[in-house]
């Protein structure tokens, strides 16, 4: 099974990947971080959506107690 | 052939109901394929005999260009559809994969920049192939220029849809750019009409990050799609309701 034989001997050389290490890892690390981005903006999009509904609504239902009291 | 199915689509809220079910799955199923595929790729893959390591940036630097132009199909097919039919749901989900298209438009020049630097010694050229996506990403932008240019949504929708099918010429020059003009940018690795140039055991990974990235991108299209359809309805009950539910 000669596919899945780790290929480098340590750690660090597998950071250092013989000098290209630098590029790789800069590579993966900005494409995780455009991942990331597109997944949480949605949720934060969401919730934030979702909070400013829920104000409004406990707003409205405080006016209407309120007009309620004055009748 | 029974078309109701096409026919709920029109309903935004039948949509967000039906697709409750399937995020969790496709977050679990593109989380697995992009790990197994990053650490097969990144430790796994036998190194290049040309380009040493630095090689191992095809596994991400290939899927996101895959996207990059799926993401285009999806955005152009859906804005006509929008155009044709005047189905909302299709013309949130043209306006949703426009940013999705950006970032992995970026992510595949930027990839293709830092690879570029230790394999050609630099890290832009004006090759076709560079230049074309480079193109695609303006292309993108203008269609999210486009969305918040208009204070109506219709005409923001009907802009933003011609820019993006009149942009769909450009999608033949970056397939065939590498052989029409033959620069810098090496051919295509994979093929579907004959034998790909890599071997399997560098295939598999690749195809497991190419399918991680489609699933993803799946993903992140259905809930920026389902954001965007509590958006526009959140003057509604059914959206009201769970806005309260959710914030309890």
């Amino acid at each position: 099974m000669n596919f899945i034989k780790f290929q480098f001997n340590s750690l660090t050389e597998f950071f250092q990947m013989a000098g290209h290490g630098p590029y790789v890892w800069v590579c993966y690390g900005i494409t995780a971080l455009a991942l990331a981005y597109l997944a949480i903006t949605p949720i934060l999009k969401r919730r934030a959506l979702f909070a400013e509904l829920a104000r409004q609504s406990r707003i409205e239902k405080h006016q209407q107690q309120k007009s309620n009291q004055n009748n | 052939m029974g078309w109701q199915w096409f026919h709920r689509l029109g309903s935004p809220r039948w949509f967000y109901e039906k697709t409750n079910a399937w995020i969790p799955w496709l977050a679990i199923l593109s989380i697995a394929l992009l790990v197994v595929g990053a650490v097969w790729g990144l430790g796994f893959a036998p190194t290049d005999a040309k380009q040493g390591n630095s090689y191992r940036i095809i596994y991400i630097h290939v899927p996101a260009s895959f996207l990059a132009l799926a993401g285009y199909y999806t955005m152009a097919i859906s804005g006509a559809v929008g155009l044709i039919w005047k189905m909302k749901l299709a013309d949130m989900v043209m306006k949703c994969a426009a940013p999705i298209g950006a970032v992995l438009t970026f992510v595949a020049l930027i990839t293709g920049a830092v690879w570029g630097k230790p394999t050609w010694g630099t890290w832009w050229i004006w090759d076709a192939r560079i230049t074309s996506m480079l193109v695609l990403l303006f292309l993108y932008l203008g269609v999210i220029a486009l969305q918040e240019a208009y204070q109506h949504q219709d005409t923001a929708n009907k802009a933003s849809a011609i820019l993006a099918l009149v942009g769909t010429v450009n999608i033949p020059i970056i397939y065939k750019s590498v052989d029409w003009w033959y620069t810098l940018h090496q051919p295509a690795t994979l093929k579907f009409t004959s034998e790909s140039t890599i071997h399997w055991s560098m295939l598999y990974p690749l195809l497991t990050m190419i399918v991680g990235f489609y699933v993803f991108f799946a993903l992140v299209l259905l809930m920026r799609t389902r954001t965007e359809i509590l958006q526009r309805e959140r003057k509604t009950r059914w959206v009201k309701a769970l806005a309260e539910e959710q914030s309890k």
